[in-house]
């Protein structure tokens, strides 16, 4: 197989994150929270940043790609400006959370960990939350929605589409 | 100079996504207004507890509790209450026993059985001021421990308080720090497990979001007795305003000396570093937590050795939870007999509970060990909503298991839930009344367990897939004789033969499900019937034609034209076509539709 041979643009997001890494140098085991602050810059962790990593942080790539496949929260692929997260935990799903992801899955026409045509959202699910008293619940970025049925799902994609 | 009245926002998550800090803003500007600025304290707290009644505000000294106080109840509230006395009754809480106003937040049923030790402080102070902290006794307990007191008479408080790991394995605090404390090391850890991960558990989450201090002091403590000079608290990322609240505490008690070096001018240093997590729930087994603080795969490896002797970097580490390390200074100040004085033989002390599900007061509650099931599900939890009934509870997560109402007199403490088949886990208590399917719901903890399976043993991660795959078949009416017997066969071996904690626990729910409630498993396997209408395979859809309007909202809704009809012509699903998506259920105003199973 041929060795991977990725350009590693100069540009001000690299530059962030070049300091950051030089930040953390002296710190054990600094990898998760690297990877933290890259998702944090780019959005996602496309191969070309791994390599970036690795090679700043001299961590085999093997390694890195490793840790970063490991945890659900560190994405490969580009996520949508809104990211749809709907908790999966227990009390949620006793209060019918699947049919949530069910309705989001016909309003919006994609499936789970999908994005829309025009990268406006993306769906996922999660586990858990922690805020069990309003479930069923979900959160788009950081806003969190309690008590949600379809008539509130269907607010919620009218409210982010008129916000673009 | 004090207040007049002191006025608690709770800014627990839950209360936050109620708009809890938008109502705290207007109650500023309003109390500007009036120019009541130096007579009103508006203070904001973490989590009081009864997250149903959200947004809480609480006025001292009067102990008025205001419930679901919206930005437009805010002008009544300040212009009413704060300046002319009189307390705004139509937001006060109302017993729903007796339909009375309650006067007193002290003389709400959902707090009186409650004995507050680990939440003491959440909702009654700010989370974001040490000094508050410092003004209820804050650090007072390792200041007594580390100029007072030897390490082995720490050690010996809590031993004699009987405090055991909060985060479900019960193992005896004590001996965990002895191992680590006896162990000859140049360099040792204090890690936290804040890796809250168990769904349904969310009072982690409150101590430090609502008592950030109380940790660190724990943790510090527990460094003093072990010889550690620097620990880590691991916080999972789904919990970003916990991990704030933690650093701002963290960085506050560095500040004024109560981490860092030389702490009371003594010889005992101390650092604290947060980590946080990346969404992995195996990450919550202690080797494996120990390889994400490390910065790998959070897989777990097999014990011995165990953390006292080789934890993080290889050093020795002691290890607990959130909430063990939270009743630590109350030991150190009120003694170890004090606590043993409360709970059971076997289990000492307070359990905080997180309950949810089909229950009327959803919240945190912390209770004696030894309280039983019932008095927590109907006495706090005031039971099921109206015309339902619990028909059980879930104890303990994906790793714990369902008890039924004639076990519900069963005191709680560990050995108890353990023998009925559950676990005290973390405190998840999920209450599920008849519209919960208990193979569905075993499915969807196989699901979650699947998922989260890291791979590295057989029997977890192919074992577990099987079970799903057994149980997926079940609820697609696709079941066959000897099923539920391959699902007990494969959990029994599973459960001997996994690695970690993770896949021990497992098979727990599916055993559960079928010791208690086989009935069902046989139902959807014979009768190819779902008695809680939630198996989507075994349902059907009928309109009645009696209630039916004829109004044409489910045709237009259903998603594959099976539904005939229009307007002024009563509707008639086609079953042929019919997906059984329940879209016509959901929007029929009238009640019309019907949902069938197993009467075919």
């Amino acid at each position: 197989m041929e060795a991977l041979k990725i350009h590693i643009p100069d540009n001000e997001q690299y530059r962030e994150l070049g300091a950051y890494i030089e930040s953390v140098r002296n710190m054990p085991g600094p990898l998760i929270n690297v990877l933290h602050r890259a998702q944090g810059i780019f959005g996602y962790l496309p191969m070309e940043v791994q390599t970036f990593i690795s090679r700043e942080l001299d961590i085999p790539l093997s390694t890195v790609y490793g840790v970063v496949t490991f945890y659900n929260f560190f994405s490969m692929t580009p996520r949508g400006k809104y990211v749809v997260n709907i908790c999966m935990g227990t009390a949620c799903y006793v209060k019918g959370a699947s049919k949530i992801v069910d309705i989001f899955k016909d309003e919006l026409g994609i499936g789970e960990g999908e994005t829309t045509e025009d990268n406006l959202f993306t769906l996922t699910t999660a586990r858990c939350f922690g805020a069990c008293g309003l479930a069923p619940v979900l959160m788009v970025n950081e806003d969190v929605y309690g008590h949600v049925d379809r008539k509130k799902v269907v607010e919620i994609i009218k409210k982010y589409r008129t916000l673009g | 100079m004090a207040h007049r009245l002191n006025v608690l926002v709770c800014s627990g998550a839950s209360c936050i996504s109620n708009d809890s800090l938008k109502v705290k803003e207007a109650m500023l500007a309003e109390i500007d207004r009036l120019g009541l600025n130096k007579e009103i304290k508006v203070i904001e707290t973490g989590c009081m507890g009864p997250c149903q009644l959200g947004p809480v505000i609480l006025v001292y000294p009067d102990e008025t509790l205001y419930k679901k106080v919206q930005v437009e109840d805010v002008r009544e509230i300040v212009e009413q209450h704060f300046l002319k006395g009189r307390p705004v009754e139509r937001l006060m809480y109302k017993s729903p026993l007796t339909d009375e106003l309650v006067h007193k937040s002290s003389e709400v049923d959902y707090f009186q059985k409650q004995v507050k030790i680990v939440l003491a402080n959440c909702g009654n102070i700010d989370p974001e001021s040490i000094e508050e902290y410092i003004a209820v006794g804050g650090y007072e307990a390792l200041g007594k421990a580390v100029t007072e007191m030897t390490p082995d008479t720490v050690l010996n408080e809590i031993k004699i308080s009987g405090l055991r790991g909060r985060g479900g394995g019960g193992f005896p605090t004590h001996m965990k720090w002895m191992f680590t404390k006896n162990e000859k090391s140049d360099e040792k850890y204090v890690i936290c497990n804040a890796d809250e991960g168990d769904p349904g558990a969310f009072m982690d989450r409150s101590v430090i979001e609502g008592d950030p201090h109380t940790l660190i002091e724990g943790m510090a403590i527990a460094g003093y007795v072990v010889g550690a000079s620097k620990g880590y608290v691991y916080v999972r990322a789904e919990y970003p305003l916990a991990i704030e609240r933690l650093q701002k505490a963290i960085s506050q008690a560095k500040d004024v000396g109560f981490l860092g070096e030389k702490i009371f001018q003594s010889d005992f240093s101390f650092d604290l570093e947060v980590r946080v997590g990346a969404g992995a729930f195996v990450c919550g087994e202690e080797t494996a937590l120990i390889h994400s603080i490390e910065g790998k795969r959070g897989t777990p490896r097999p014990r011995p050795p165990y953390p006292s002797a080789s934890g993080v970097w290889g050093k020795p580490t002691v290890l607990n939870n959130v909430e063990t390390y939270a009743n630590v200074r109350h030991i150190i100040l009120n003694g170890g007999a004090w606590m043993a004085k409360i709970g059971t033989e076997t289990s000492k002390g307070t359990k905080v509970f997180a309950l949810s599900g089909t229950i009327k007061n959803t919240g945190l509650a912390e209770v004696p060990m030894g309280t039983t099931i019932r008095e927590l599900i109907y006495d706090i939890g005031g039971g099921a909503p109206e015309g339902h009934e619990i028909k059980a509870v879930q104890l303990g997560g994906p790793s714990g298991g369902c008890v039924t109402p004639e076990y519900f007199d069963t005191p709680i403490d560990y050995e108890s839930l353990t023998q009925l088949g559950a676990m005290m886990g973390s405190g998840g208590v999920i209450a599920m009344d008849e519209t919960a399917c208990m193979v569905n719901t075993a499915k969807f903890f196989l699901d979650f367990t699947c998922f989260e399976s890291c791979g590295k043993c057989t029997p977890c991660r192919v074992g577990l897939k099987q079970m799903y795959g057994l149980l997926d078949k079940i609820t697609k009416g696709e079941g066959e004789e000897g099923d539920i017997e391959a699902l007990e066969k494969l959990g029994n071996t599973i459960k001997t033969t996994a690695l970690c904690g993770l896949g021990q626990t497992a098979p727990n729910p599916v055993l559960s499900t079928i010791k208690y409630f086989r009935h069902e498993y046989e139902e959807h396997i014979h009768d190819k019937k779902c008695r809680a209408l939630v198996c989507k395979d075994l349902i059907s859809y009928e309109i009645d034609a009696e209630k039916c309007k004829a109004c044409t909202l489910c045709a237009q809704k259903c998603p594959v034209d099976a539904i005939r009809g229009q307007r002024g012509v009563i509707h008639v699903i086609e079953q042929e076509k019919c997906v059984s998506c329940g879209s016509c259920y959901d929007v029929c105003p009238f009640g019309a539709v019907q949902r069938l199973s197993g009467e075919n």
